[in-house]
């Protein structure tokens, strides 16, 4: 694969999305004569950010307190979140959405030209600041067109980052494959910031785009990190069947609800709170019915499922969030994507006719295990963004608080990152060259010159894909989990036989898929290991075998470690500042 | 028997091929697929070295502009019912060099973004604090460069341009209404900085109005009225400057 090169930087950001902009924004101005790196497997303004559609949360109106965000937030969590965590973010949270709007955001507007919000599930408070229905495309197009301003950062773009090196203890660089001319380099650095985002697509269905593979949660992993509270994975009550497009929290923010096959509002009967009119003006009320947390929307589905009172169709069951009193005016101005998306990929027009919507996998509250500045046990090593776990998400993250999250922890890591590069100036050049050289013939050997190999990349991503929904999905139990865990053990040692037929190294994508599916089993690993280790049930894990939360037991995040076989999976406690543990309750 | 479709697809690997070729693949014919679906289908289970970009599938991300049957277009918004059961040609984006297959090169685009200054400028000494708060923007202000900020660079309006087509130097449809979109901006004070690009030889001037950009646009930003609006402006600039001295301050 030709010679390799090396390049110099005081901090490599991996990932070009949300939190990798804020962060490499962050470098650069904490300190101009720091060099960034940002290398992307995509152009940044691809990044996942970019679908986030109904809002960022922070406090703003006089209405509105810190400590009704925390408290919203924790309960949210279903207490695994670490309050000093969210209570840093909920601090930091509204000038960094400031910040943004003095970098250009379109934020949407009250007619005396102050920002408006609008209310979001498990949100006791409006506090959601949004762009129409498009907020993570504008702030990820706001980023990325304010980070071409700093002549400092370097944008790596269509680089597809494939491992952290480590050297003397710490981390020093990362390598990456080089989309154009298929050539792995290596991007030395004094210090690193993994934000590439989760990992959905190690499920079959979900609003997540194709490139959201985990890749540097498992680069950590790999190399001895933790990753934390993985088995947590966030099903969005409201995705279109079939595709898995996410149709916004931010129509029910607006008053949209939810209906099964008999027209009923089912979550009244799901201890959600009781409904009123949608013509009464009160309607929606904040943290009941439609507005409850996303976990608990998405379990009362499965439970209609099990009464047989949802509609059946060509991608299996389904409820109807029904739009129709809202009126053409309040949709086109508040939810016009709402309408766009519905219309274009479901064939509704939402004016007119109820869309049909199920939940989806969404989120992984789960991620790198970081401290409360961003960083990882590994000196060197930052995460933030969804690739992160910090945690302020705990068992289930609120809607809106994953963009603010972005921007807050983004630009922690990113300043703390420039500390840390200024502290260790020094470089091991020629032992990360030695470790380029090897990583250069692991990808040639394992993959672009290997023969004789049979396992098609599609046949294991379809056979880890629905081992993971029939066995980690909504519910689990130990017998379904174990069967999973198997067969992804299974899948682990298949991929040894993987087939790589395109032999040529401008951007070839058989090889970046076969990479996303190695790093992809990983995840699937801790994802599934972690579920098994915890018998209890908490916010989005859901044990049918143990249906209660045991605080006693597992008011603790887990730790998964990468060994050669199955993860280790060990356990630290949960920091409670100011909420002790309580009942969660909506709606009463 | 299962309906079926036929997609014609450019290919070229410039590492093992001197000239680009197509293949034709046969895809299931489904109602409610969009192009990409096929593409992938044909990715997943008949050719694994067929190369494109893609990600979100839902219109937003930009990625997978391609020509189909000629045309522009992004093909997760593009349905294989409205061609059934002609048979489907599709090719690269027009007008940029080919990487690889589907795969165009973009460098020209991005560093023509990064030209037109794709941020706020505000006057030194004129930035608010963050303590200051949000600067005020009404929601007509807000109306008056909207429409602007909705563009996803997919770039197809670059492969409909007829000028670009010609001549690369050309600033370009996407690049000028992201300039038009910061000089609309209230909160912005920087828009003589990006008119000396936007109103050089290589900018508006070139534009003939042909308005095939926000034809083939998937999300109505009017490229084609941003360069108008922006030659209007422009225009107005040279007579306050050469005209009336005395009231050509630019703002």
């Amino acid at each position: 694969m030709g010679n390799y090169e090396t390049y110099k930087y005081d901090v490599v950001v991996v990932g070009g999305g949300g939190a990798g902009l804020r962060a490499a924004i962050a470098v650069a101005e904490t300190n101009p004569a720091l060099k960034v790196a940002l290398v992307s497997k995509v152009y940044p303004m691809r990044s996942h950010t970019v679908s986030a559609e109904g809002g960022a949360a922070a406090v703003i109106k006089e209405n509105d307190s810190f400590d009704e965000h925390c408290s919203d937030t924790i309960l949210g969590s279903d207490w695994l979140a670490d309050q000093d965590a969210v209570e840093l973010f909920v601090k930091e949270a509204p000038s960094e959405m400031i910040q943004l709007e003095h970098w250009g955001c379109p934020w949407s507007r009250e007619p005396n030209g102050k920002v408006a919000v609008r209310p979001f599930g498990g949100m006791k408070i409006e506090r959601t600041w949004f762009a129409a229905d498009k907020t993570g495309f504008h702030m990820l197009h706001t980023l990325y067109q304010t980070s071409l301003k700093y002549d400092n950062v370097t944008h790596f773009d269509e680089w597809f980052a494939t491992k952290v090196l480590v050297e003397n203890g710490r981390c020093q660089g990362i390598t990456a494959l080089e989309l154009r001319s298929g050539q792995i380099r290596v991007i030395a650095g004094k210090a690193v910031i993994i934000c590439t985002g989760g990992a959905g697509r190690v499920f079959p269905f979900t609003t997540n785009g194709a490139i959201k593979t985990g890749d540097g949660m498992v680069m950590a992993y790999r190399a001895g990190v933790a990753l934390k509270d993985m088995e947590f994975v966030q099903y969005h009550p409201t995705g279109l069947p079939g595709t898995g497009i996410l149709i916004t929290e931010a129509a029910r923010g607006e008053g949209g609800i939810l209906v099964n096959k008999d027209g009923y509002r089912y979550l009244q009967d799901y201890d959600l709170g009781k409904p009123l009119e949608v013509t009464d003006s009160r309607h929606p009320v904040k943290k009941t019915m439609e507005l409850g947390p996303r976990d608990r929307l998405s379990l009362a589905f499965m439970k209609e499922v099990e009464k047989g009172r949802t509609l059946s169709g060509a991608y299996g069951e389904y409820v109807h969030l029904d739009l129709r009193h809202l009126g053409e005016k309040k949709v086109d101005k508040k939810i016009p994507f709402v309408r766009e998306l519905s219309t274009k990929y479901a064939g509704i027009d939402p004016v007119y006719e109820p869309i049909p919507v199920r939940p989806v996998v969404h989120y992984m509250m789960g991620g790198v295990d970081t401290d409360i500045d961003g960083a990882a046990s590994m000196p060197g090593l930052f995460a933030a963004g969804e690739a992160a776990c910090v945690s302020i998400n705990g068992a289930n993250r609120l809607g809106s608080n994953s963009l603010t999250e972005l921007l807050v922890f983004g630009a922690i890591a990113g300043r703390a990152a420039a500390r840390f590069a200024t502290e260790h100036p020094e470089l091991d050049l020629t032992a990360l060259q030695k470790q380029g050289a090897d990583e250069q013939e692991r990808i040639a050997k394992n993959f672009i010159r290997k023969d004789g190999g049979y396992e098609r990349v599609a046949t294991l991503r379809q056979e880890m894909t629905r081992t993971m929904e029939s066995g980690a999905g909504i519910y689990r139990s130990e017998t379904s989990l174990k069967e999973t865990c198997n067969k992804l053990a299974e899948l682990r040692g298949r991929f040894s036989n993987i087939l790589i037929e395109d032999r040529s190294l401008s951007f070839n994508t058989e090889l970046t898929s076969a990479l996303e599916l190695d790093l992809m089993l990983d995840v699937a690993q801790a994802i599934a290991h972690s579920a098994l280790a915890r018998t209890e049930s908490r916010g989005s894990h859901q044990r049918t075998d143990y249906p209660d939360r045991n605080d006693e037991k597992f008011l603790k995040h887990s730790l998964a470690f990468r060994t050669d076989g199955a993860p280790r999976i060990e356990y630290k406690d949960v920091i409670i500042t100011r909420w002790p543990p309580a009942e969660r309750v909506y709606g009463r | 028997m299962e309906k079926t479709m036929k997609l014609e697809i450019f290919r070229y690997r410039p590492d093992q091929e001197d000239q680009p070729r197509f293949q034709t693949y046969e895809v299931p014919f489904r109602e409610d697929w969009v192009v990409l679906d096929a593409i992938n289908y044909i990715k997943d289970e008949i050719d694994g070295t067929l190369s494109y970009r893609w990600s979100c599938r839902m219109g937003v991300c930009g990625s997978c502009g391609m020509m189909v049957n000629g045309i522009p277009k992004l093909t997760c918004a593009t349905f294989l019912k409205d061609y059934y059961p002609d048979k489907i040609r599709v090719e690269p984006l027009t007008g940029f060099p080919v990487q690889r297959d589907l795969v165009i090169v973009m460098d020209d685009f991005i560093h023509k973004l990064r030209e037109i200054k794709p941020w706020i400028i505000r006057r030194e000494g004129e930035e608010k604090p963050i303590e200051g708060g949000e600067y005020l923007q009404t929601p007509a202000e807000l109306e008056q460069y909207k429409q602007y900020s909705m563009c996803i660079n997919c770039m197809l309006c670059y492969a409909a341009c007829p000028v670009y087509a010609l001549d690369n130097t050309f600033v370009g449809p996407a690049a000028i209404a992201l300039a038009q979109r910061y000089n609309m901006d209230s909160r912005d004070q920087g828009r003589d900085q990006r008119q000396e690009i936007i109103a050089s030889h290589e900018g508006i001037w070139e534009c003939t109005f042909v308005g095939e950009c926000s034809v083939v646009c998937p999300k109505a930003v009017d490229p084609a009225g941003a360069i108008q609006r922006s030659k209007v402006s422009s225009t107005i600039d040279w007579y306050k400057e050469v005209l009336i001295p005395w009231g050509g301050k630019k703002r």
